[in-house]
């Protein structure tokens, strides 16, 4: 390590450190926002010193969980550099590429937009694009925008870098086509395709010459089997496959990953067709480090959910079901899942419009709810922008004797905890930053250890 | 009474929650006994005359935007047909862009429009994003809000003399710079303000419904019953405020 590097870091670490010891929370990114004010050209140093190299993980959903997945399965055989707290910008990789000194492999979620500056910088060893769908337009831009930004990012990569794709997507599986080095995954299993395409389906128009895609099957949104009728752009061909998928429920999915090095039989403790994704970009990211299949089927269904993100937490004999929304299609997906085990008759959605919330609160026009909102006795709205969230629901059908606007969100979960009878559960929708403050409300009743604790 | 709406391109223009407007002027509609039969035009669709009461066009992506234009601009001598004939129109975002003259853009690429609001699209540095608010006055005499959020790239342009929806209290509006927003030709409206428009501003929706009901009455708007709209003016009250606080910034 250069005198320079050394300096920084030790300049960076203090600053974590203090920044835990003042209680201002995990020293997620504010050592990586000195260090990158000190040096941008740091993070490169730091990610070069790693044995093992990096891996990147970027998709608009889904990618939190895709990593904790990767690192569930690579952590007995490797020390992760993980940021594991969905910090996932420049400053957010820097500090957790500060914090572990002595990790072998870098395992990082990296934010869409920041992307192309964290491959040019890390040069990963592999780099797992899993979906992009509309999400947060006042934050991101078109998706159009990212896509472009995405196919620069990725032609640069140096020749050895794995690239791994969900070609069931057609503009993140399109990157993969003229490339040596890259690995398509999908799901294979026309049983569980959607009958229509969901009204807020992106990607509905082929990549190449604009007609709209004919999709032999839709899985989540757009992913799915598709091809275009007029010039022939089609799913490139899958090297790793779910096929057999059996859904149990609100609880498991089992299905057969199939590779070029055989197949595994799996029962992944997560429901719905979005965490099968997750579970195969993970499966291909780990095979393509080199990972035997025997410990990718172990390490996926010994999973537990990132927080937030179908996670049960117990409050006294009651249970807290936590599962994040944040654009259309993850909602959607959210719902669906919700559905298969049974419409939940107690509902508390909570909508924030945070810069990290996106501000423009208009999408959950564009999440089909309705199905929820038809069968719910007490829809309790909160956050921000509950009165807006409200207006939605009995919009979309809900009766308005059975909706209560609670801004706060605090007292917005004590009465759904209320409502809810001994035994029972309750389901929470939030949004990024209200997912942030229940966090800590369930933190500070000491219901779940800080997340900094758990690391 | 029956309201015939013809919701144009919503399989390519969807992009910020157009249904949410759509789906208020149908149960704003039926609170009101009148029954709402909602219609997609889509590309190649002919729209003949009298066919509508209201026509809708919302946002799209850029992408999305330029494979509808042609059929757009061909579609135009009907689109004016219908609205000299009396038919209402509201137009948000791209549809707005689109049915003015035309959008200029940065590298000096045109897309001619239809040329049913007298308005043209120049393409800007940086987009104009955040939440906005506008006092409108539709009808003489009665001064009201329009709460809502943009998104846009464009700088629109209104010819001398042309109407503006509102003046521009918080955020960009047309280009920034004009202190306007929107366009309004008689019953036909077009603005920026994307998604949950009506949702959050009942009042514009009922006044659109009125118009809709002249058109397939033949005769005079009519005064609709009014509603509670408790959560509606809350949800107005919300984004205004948001508005004021952080509106119209870069």
């Amino acid at each position: 390590m250069s005198v320079r590097l050394a300096v920084e870091t030790f300049a960076a670490r203090t600053a974590a450190r203090m920044s835990r010891l003042a209680g201002a929370g995990g020293g997620t990114t504010l050592p990586g926002k000195l260090l990158w004010k000190l040096d941008p050209g740091a993070i490169d140093a730091l990610a070069a010193q790693l044995p093992e190299g990096t891996v990147v993980v970027s998709a608009t959903n889904g990618k939190t969980t895709t990593t904790a997945m990767a690192a569930e399965i690579l952590e007995p055989r490797l020390k992760l550099a993980w940021n594991r707290s969905g910090a996932n910008l420049v400053s957010g990789v820097a500090s957790t590429l500060l914090a572990q000194r002595d990790a072998e492999l870098g395992l990082l979620e990296v934010d869409e937009g920041a992307l192309p500056e964290i491959v040019r910088r890390l040069r990963p060893r592999v780099v797992l694009l899993g979906n992009l769908f509309r999400d947060q337009l006042d934050r991101y831009g078109e998706l159009e925008h990212i896509a472009e930004r995405w196919r620069a990012a990725t032609e640069a990569l140096p020749p050895d870098t794995v690239l791994v794709v969900n070609g069931d997507d057609p503009q993140v599986g399109d990157l993969a086509r003229d490339r040596m080095n890259a690995i398509a995954y999908g799901i294979d299993d026309v049983r569980h395709a959607r009958p229509t395409l969901q009204h807020a389906a992106d990607s509905r128009y082929c990549v190449r010459c604009g007609r709209p895609y004919e999709f032999a099957a839709a899985y989540v949104g757009h992913l799915g089997e598709y091809h275009c009728p007029d010039c022939g752009h089609a799913r490139p061909e899958l090297q790793v496959r779910a096929t057999a998928i059996e859904l149990d429920g609100l609880e498991a999915a089992s299905f057969t990953v199939e590779t070029p090095e055989g197949s595994i039989r799996l029962r992944l403790p997560l429901p719905g067709l979005y965490n099968v994704y997750n579970a195969l970009g993970a499966a291909a990211l780990t095979q393509a480090l080199g990972t035997p299949l025997e410990d990718i089927r172990a390490g996926l269904e010994r999973f537990g959910a990132a927080f937030g993100r179908f996670e049960r937490i117990a409050v006294g004999d009651k249970t807290l079901l936590i599962l994040l929304i944040k654009n259309p299609a993850g909602a959607n997906e959210v719902v669906h899942t919700l559905l298969e085990g049974g419409a939940p008759n107690l509902l508390l959605i909570a909508l924030n419009d945070a810069i990290a919330d996106g501000k423009d609160v208009s999408w959950i026009w564009d999440v089909d709810f309705e199905p929820l909102l038809g069968r719910a006795e007490r829809l309790i709205a909160a956050g921000d922008r509950a009165a807006e969230l409200g207006v939605r629901c009995v919009y979309g059908g809900l009766d308005e004797e059975a909706l209560e606007v609670q801004p706060n969100i605090e007292v917005a979960l004590d009465r759904g905890l209320e409502l809810t009878p001994p035994g029972g559960e309750l389901v929470v929708l939030p949004t990024y930053t209200a997912m942030l403050a229940l966090q800590r409300i369930v933190t500070d009743r000491g219901l779940v250890k800080p997340y900094w604790e758990r690391m | 009474m029956r309201i015939r709406i013809g919701h144009l391109y919503p399989d390519y223009l969807n992009i910020y929650a157009d249904r949410g407007n759509i789906a208020v002027f149908g149960r704003r509609a039926t609170l009101r006994g009148h029954e709402l039969d909602v219609k997609a035009i889509s590309i190649g669709d002919e729209v003949r005359p009298g066919e509508h009461d209201l026509l809708y066009i919302g946002g799209g992506q850029d992408r999305e935007q330029a494979l509808v234009a042609p059929d757009l601009v061909a579609k135009g001598p009907e689109l004016e047909d219908a609205v000299a004939g009396g038919a209402a129109l509201l137009a948000v975002c791209g549809g707005y862009q689109l049915l003015g003259r035309g959008y200029l853009g940065r590298h000096g690429d045109s897309m001619p429009g239809v040329g049913l609001f007298p308005h043209e699209t120049v393409a800007g540095e940086r987009r104009m994003i955040g939440d906005v608010l506008l006092e409108a006055e539709l009808v003489p005499g009665e001064r009201r809000t329009i709460a809502g959020f943009e998104n846009h790239a464009g700088r629109t342009k209104l010819d001398s003399g042309a109407e503006p929806l509102g003046r521009v209290v918080a955020g960009f509006g047309n280009d920034g710079e004009s202190g306007y927003e929107g366009v309004r030709v008689g019953r036909a409206i077009g603005t920026y303000l994307h998604g949950p428009l009506l949702p959050r501003n009942p009042w514009l929706a009922d006044w659109l419904l009125s118009q809709a009901l002249a058109h397939a009455t033949g005769g005079e708007p009519p005064e609709l019953e009014p509603l509670p709209d408790r959560l509606e003016t809350l949800a107005h009250a919300v984004s205004a405020q948001r508005a004021r606080d952080r509106g119209g910034r870069f």
